[in-house]
């Protein structure tokens, strides 16, 4: 049992991550019917947002201090970060120790910026052409990010903290009555599933309790009866692919310090996140989070001991496994609507 | 000839021309001057631009003929190269034999995979054969370790059996693979004035089974099966109305492009005899992705010259430094030469993947025929003819 609740909360913040770009996957699939192979991109851009925020707080000029000294009796030389100089010493400490959460705000409008430029100046000339070539283009446009990334920031990963506070672990099985010591679960992986939580939730409250999000619904439906009826159902949409942006790079800010950035990370999440939207059914948004959740925790019991002394190896296949299994046996995934992409 | 069209015979005999001669015409740098980092002549590169030219022409097949796009036949290149590796680790140190073994291995796998990923077709099936080939990657460096070496990769080891041959050479080295006593890394070197040029036994027996493999691809392209491939892409369901099972022609393409995939990866063990499962991993098939769009698909010589432009990119461009740059715009004042060096310098070098996401990008945009339909546009404009008078045009794809 207590085995059972640690991998099944060790599942959570991968599937976390999974269903983030999935929502935004499907998003942009369920809307421009553009398979974005680039997506995982956006997911590496958000994560580096963080990782920039962060060197701009910490950035710093030189000053002497008077009142140490070095071990040649000369007065110390200390970088002092800007931040100081305009917050005081103690606010701007607490402010490059919450870098992480801060660059929620920074990596927004960077996010949603960099998903309209992508709409209007590229993706919008794809629509007519066939899947085959979205997916072509846009996986140039994915090589051409990360390279661009890796020029500004190396190949290595860069490791960037969590604030003080969500350091460490906490006991998660006394809480429920548990034994102490048995389910050990970090903070910051807590904060990251809460964080996912709350983002689907806000998009989904997006698109079903406001007007916006009625017509983009509608247009998902059936995009030129919105359009005879006089709305600029376009323009919508492309707000809606910067808000897909933003959800990855989102998703990305908040993995920064679980797994430390490098360029590449964007494509290691893309080809699982297809998978899972394939698993999830295409064009299904509770679909594309379902099925992130669901992977990411059978990826976890899958790389239990018991598990892989059983069958070796699982803990590696287990999700294409899945999505094989699901494909041939339920071709429009675990909640695809009928129609879409079913050829 | 050879049962081809005059046409068709007529770039036959042209690559033929241009793979013997291509230690001379990929060599135009006299050795030793500065533009001798240009030259692409030397064996290791050489056999890598016919190489991939099989990979390539075999994935053509697949979607320059059915449309059906897999981003998982890296999957197969793989396997060839485990399979010939074993051979020479069992049998003998002969590439025939290990050819043999590769492409008949990669073809059961391929039959396998397809039997099963053709059930579905467009972003299903390119999602189908990335998860097999993802599966095969992580299975090979993990549990397969005794099969394939895992993350060190599968070597020749002096205690291998290979039962035909010795197991060692006369001088107590692992021997080298060979073609009955050639071995595949003799090189003899011509020098004529300042230029070297290298002619590699590897090299040229790679040049012939390319040459093989082209002819077949040039057969299939213009037979009938051919014909029904084309009639799947441009219109399946017109097909299953005609009462024509689709399936067995593609699952038919799919194997044989599988067994290029095999062949071409054999031919990687053979002139280095290792396999590691890095060449299953998915860039390794987005790479071949990206020879066959940006030569072009769906016609017979793009994807070779695909293959050729982004291997010779892959090492040409990748061996240009800062200093090298420095050195070319130092006629140009201070100033100026820094400010065109730090331009030019993301682009070259470590670099030079940027410099092929930019240059793919707009092939697929602007010219979804890729260099072969640009070829033909620059032709028609110094012939000065307009579009639809070019009746030898292939069909660039859709």
């Amino acid at each position: 049992m207590d085995a059972l609740i640690l991998q099944i909360l060790n599942g959570l913040d991968k599937g976390s991550a999974y269903a983030l770009i999935a929502l935004g996957l499907t998003l942009i699939f369920g809307t421009l019917g553009v398979v974005n192979f680039a997506h995982g991109a956006l997911f590496m851009i958000g994560a580096f947002c963080a990782v920039t925020l962060n060197r701009i707080l910490t950035l710093s000029h030189t000053v002497i201090d008077e009142t140490r000294t070095d071990f040649l009796g000369k007065p110390l030389q200390v970088d002092v970060p800007y931040v100081y100089d305009i917050f005081g010493e103690s606010a701007g400490n607490a402010i490059i120790d919450w870098s992480v959460p801060l660059a929620i705000l920074f990596a927004i409008p960077v996010m949603i910026a960099v998903g309209v430029i992508m709409e209007r100046g590229l993706i919008k000339h794809f629509y007519k052409r066939p899947h085959a070539d979205q997916i072509l283009v846009t996986f140039g446009l994915a090589i051409v990010l990360q390279e661009i990334i890796k020029y500004f920031y190396g190949a290595n990963p860069i490791p960037t903290p969590a604030p003080e506070a969500f350091k460490g672990s906490f006991d998660f099985g006394t809480m429920i009555g548990f034994d102490p010591n048995i389910i050990i679960y970090p903070y910051w992986r807590l904060v990251y599933f809460c964080f996912a939580v709350v983002i689907i939730g806000a998009v989904f409250a997006f698109l079903q309790f406001t007007t916006f999000g009625m017509v983009v619904r509608a247009g998902m439906a059936d995009r030129e009866t919105v359009g005879l009826l006089g709305i600029n159902i376009d323009r919508r949409f492309t707000i809606m692919f910067g808000l897909a942006a933003a959800v990855a790079g989102l998703a990305g800010v908040m993995y920064v310090p679980i797994n430390p950035p490098n360029y590449h990370m964007g494509m290691d999440f893309l080809v699982l996140s297809f998978v899972v939207v394939v698993v999830g059914g295409m064009g299904s948004l509770p679909g594309a989070v379902l099925a992130g959740f669901l992977l990411g925790i059978l990826e976890s019991f899958a790389s239990m001991r018991e598990v892989i002394d059983f069958i070796p190896g699982i803990n590696q296949v287990i999700i294409y496994l899945v999505a094989i299994i699901i494909l041939l046996t339920r071709p429009r995934g675990l909640m695809g609507r009928k129609g879409v992409m079913e050829d | 000839m050879f049962g081809l069209e005059k046409k068709d015979a007529s770039l036959l005999i042209l690559v033929a021309v241009l793979t013997i001669f291509a230690p001379f015409i990929l060599n135009p740098f006299p050795d030793g001057s500065a533009l001798a980092q240009f030259n692409a002549g030397y064996p290791d590169l050489m056999q890598r631009f016919v190489i991939f030219g099989i990979f390539a022409i075999g994935f053509n097949i697949l979607f320059g003929l059915t449309g059906y796009l897999s981003f998982g036949h890296a999957a197969f290149l793989g396997i060839g190269s485990y399979a010939a590796v074993w051979m020479f680790k069992l049998l003998s140190m002969n590439v025939i034999p290990a050819i043999i073994l590769a492409v008949i291995m990669s073809g059961l796998f391929a039959l396998l995979i397809g039997y099963i990923s053709l059930r579905r077709s467009g972003i299903y099936f390119s999602i189908l054969t990335l998860a097999f080939a993802q599966m095969m990657f992580a299975l090979a460096y993990s549990v397969l370790t005794p099969i394939t070496g895992g993350e060190t990769g599968l070597q020749l080891a002096l205690d291998d059996p290979r039962i035909l041959s010795m197991a060692s050479s006369t001088d107590g080295n692992i021997p080298v693979p060979s073609l009955f006593g050639m071995e595949m890394r003799d090189s003899t070197q011509l020098t004529v004035g300042a230029w070297k040029f290298t002619f590699n036994v590897g090299y040229y027996f790679c040049s012939v089974i390319m040459l093989v493999a082209f002819y077949i691809a040039i057969r299939i392209f213009r037979s009938p099966f051919g014909l029904m491939l084309r009639a799947v892409k441009s219109n399946q369901q017109r097909l299953n109305y005609t009462g024509l099972n689709p399936r067995p022609y593609t699952l038919a393409a799919f194997v044989i492009s599988g067994m290029y995939a095999g062949l071409a990866g054999a031919l990687m063990a053979s002139m280095d005899p290792l396999a590691g499962a890095e060449r299953m991993f998915w860039t390794a098939s987005g790479e071949v992705v990206l020879m066959t769009i940006l030569g072009g698909a769906g016609t017979l010589i793009g994807p070779v010259l695909g293959a050729g432009a982004i291997k010779y990119m892959e090492n040409i461009l990748s061996k240009i430094n800062s200093d090298i740059l420095h050195t070319w715009f130092a006629f140009l004042p201070d100033g100026l030469e820094d400010f065109i060096v730090t331009i030019i310098y993301p682009f070259i070098g470590k670099g030079w993947h940027l410099t092929l996401g930019i240059i793919f990008m707009l092939v697929v945009i602007f010219l979804p025929g890729g260099l072969v339909e640009g070829g033909q546009r620059i032709m028609q404009k110094l012939r000065g003819k307009s579009a639809d008078t070019d009746s030898a045009k292939t069909e660039p794809a859709e």
